[in-house]
């Protein structure tokens, strides 16, 4: 009898241990899935300098809020449990209120786990994400005006934002200045986004996986490999020939131009015509 | 039961009110008055706590980490900075002194939400009770791990009640008061004490940190014990107090050592014959010599 209930009662042991470890598991299974959906960062949303990436981020962030409570700004949030990151996570939004790129950058200081990156020590280095000129129809220098606004207020002026200066083919006698972010040296601060005169943002930032294009690992940049080269890497440099008039060459810039050649001397010109310039270029048929 | 069906109500009775209240008083003062130093700082501009209890600094020297988060963290694949670190090491010193469950009734939130839907359930004689084994927190804080190594990610964050509650408290509810309310309505409805007592791995956690832990609740007056069931009926890990209480004739000492008390104390409160006491894990005699004869007739007193 007593071996019957022992083993009875064992048998309901496991039955109990295995219904406990189901339950666990499924619940394992959908809390694990649920935070994969949580793995990647909504665009709007911009993490603090340092901020390692996702998901790693989420990995190393124990969710303490010691960089909101730190930074002089207050620009940081932690995200709520109806917001689109993963939650307890600190964030923030540049169009909201921008990072001021702190020379110190507390909030590095204060992460414990190094979710924020202590490696990060001069602000200009950081990452946070990366500005795009999105929309060029409403961008007020796109459309000729000199709003400037985004270049004027970027703490890294004239290295993350220049003013790339183009012929205004609309009105055929100005030139545009086209703000331009440099990837290179843009910290993703949202200064730019955060001052944009518009009622949307023209420039915005995102998170820098989101902005950046990437060239086939194979792409090579001809000029670059020349300049390392110290010679042109394809085939050995010839000099172009024209088929010019006899005593002219063709410069960039100048077009013909009397002289070189092995031609002794230039031909004199014909008369009437300007001298250096052949006829053809006067007008006449050829 | 005692004898006007209210628990403690003997208690009350013989000690007085306040001195049947008393662990219970110093408990939610130091509930309350964590979560008022902590929310000092976002409220009236006194910064004597920053962050909150996954890590916090004090008075911007003492760093205290939570151990459970930072495993995880650590599991996920990530080493911690060095004022996490000391933190971390000074929590398990501490609780490994004071009882680790001791955070459980003593610095939890959730656990003033928890006591309050039991004692719902007391007072309106809900008797409802999915029963589950109270293992199944060890499974889920099992769960929990193996999920920070399979996500790389602290997964459990984004649902653990106990850390959404203190941060929402500090930093903004949100709709974490939902989760909040589950738990609530859990406890209350389905299972008694069913979170604290079952579920939250944050608990069975610490629990782990207080194994051995020194400071522990005994039963050293239990010859005097008149089986009124109070204390079991109070106590939200009642499975604990039986080996101490009820052990003399096994000889097993007084002291409860299950690593599951949370050293609460209610049960001293809530005995009108003052069984139970704070005391020391070492001093764990069992009265071996202890003249039954005596005991019962303690026991029987009217
Ligand atoms: S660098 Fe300064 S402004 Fe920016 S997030 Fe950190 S503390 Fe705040
Ligand atoms: S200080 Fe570090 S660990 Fe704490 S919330 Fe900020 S990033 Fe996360
Ligand atoms: S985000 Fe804008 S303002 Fe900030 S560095 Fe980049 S371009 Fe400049
Ligand atoms: S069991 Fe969990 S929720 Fe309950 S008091 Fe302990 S840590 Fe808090």
């Amino acid at each position: 009898m007593a071996a019957i209930s022992k083993s009875q009662s064992r048998r309901q042991f496991l039955l109990d241990m295995a219904k406990t470890a189901c339950g666990v598991g499924m619940f394992g299974l959908g809390l694990g899935l649920y935070s994969k959906q949580a793995r990647a960062l909504p665009p709007a949303a911009i993490r603090p300098p340092g901020a390692l990436p996702e998901p790693d981020f989420q990995g190393a962030c124990i969710r303490c809020g010691m960089c909101v409570r730190d930074c002089p700004y207050d620009i940081l949030n932690l995200a709520k449990p109806e917001d689109d990151l993963a939650t307890g996570t600190p964030y923030f939004v540049a169009r909201k209120i921008p990072c001021e790129m702190c020379e110190d950058i507390p909030c590095v200081k204060a992460c414990p786990t190094g979710a924020l990156d202590h490696k990060l020590t001069d602000i200009n280095k950081a990452k946070m994400g990366l500005a795009a000129l999105v929309d060029q129809e409403t961008c007020l220098n796109f459309l000729g005006l000199r709003c400037d606004v985004c270049y004027r207020v970027c703490p890294v002026i004239d290295k993350a934002i220049t003013l790339e200066r183009v012929h205004n083919f609309r009105t055929d006698k100005h030139t545009m200045f086209l703000p331009t972010v440099h990837s290179e040296h843009c910290t993703g601060c949202g200064k730019c986004e955060h001052a944009c005169v518009l009622e949307v943002a023209a420039i915005k930032i995102f998170p820098v996986q989101l902005a950046k294009g990437a060239l086939g690992k194979h792409y090579q940049m001809g000029w670059e490999e020349k300049k390392k080269a110290g010679q042109s890497l394809v085939a050995p440099e010839i000099k172009h020939q024209y088929n010019l008039p006899e005593g002219f060459e063709y410069e960039q810039g100048r077009g013909l131009v009397p002289g070189g050649s092995s031609e002794a001397a230039p031909s004199p010109a014909a008369p009437g015509a300007q001298p250096g310039i052949p006829q053809a270029l006067h007008g006449d048929k050829l | 039961m005692s004898a006007n069906n209210k628990i403690g109500a003997d208690a009350v009775m013989e000690k007085g009110w306040l001195s049947a209240h008393k662990w219970l008083l110093l408990r939610r003062l130091s509930q309350l008055g964590i979560l008022a130093l902590f929310l000092l700082g976002p409220l009236a501009g006194i910064w004597v706590v920053k962050g909150n209890l996954a890590y916090s600094l004090t008075l911007d020297t003492l760093p205290l980490t939570d151990p459970y988060v930072l495993l995880q963290s650590l599991l996920a694949g990530h080493m911690a900075e060095k004022l996490g670190l000391i933190g971390v090491a000074i929590v398990i010193v501490f609780y490994a002194v004071v009882g680790g469950r001791a955070y459980c009734s003593w610095v939890c939130p959730v656990n003033m939400v928890a006591d309050f839907a039991a004692w719902l359930r007391h007072r309106f004689g809900i008797k409802s009770g999915a029963r589950f084994s109270r293992t199944s927190r060890y499974w889920i804080l099992a769960m929990t791990l193996v999920l920070a190594v399979a996500t790389g990610t602290v997964a459990w964050e984004m649902l653990n009640p106990v850390s959404m509650l203190h941060r929402g408290l500090i930093f903004g509810l949100g709709s974490a008061w939902a989760i909040v309310m589950a738990v609530f309505l859990f406890d209350l409805f389905v299972s008694p004490d069913g979170w604290c007592g079952h579920l939250c791995p944050v608990g069975a956690f610490y629990s782990l940190i207080g194994k051995t832990s020194v400071v522990r609740v005994n039963a050293a007056q239990r010859a005097a014990c008149n089986d009124c069931m109070d204390c079991f009926v109070v106590c939200p890990e009642p499975q604990v107090i039986k080996p101490a209480l009820k052990g003399a004739a096994k000889g097993i000492g007084p002291v409860i050592t299950s690593a599951n008390c949370t050293n609460c104390g209610r049960c001293i409160d809530v005995c009108s014959k003052e069984v139970f006491g704070f005391g020391l894990r070492f001093i764990n005699k069992a009265e071996n010599n202890a003249p039954q004869g005596e005991a019962a007739a303690l026991g029987n007193r009217p």
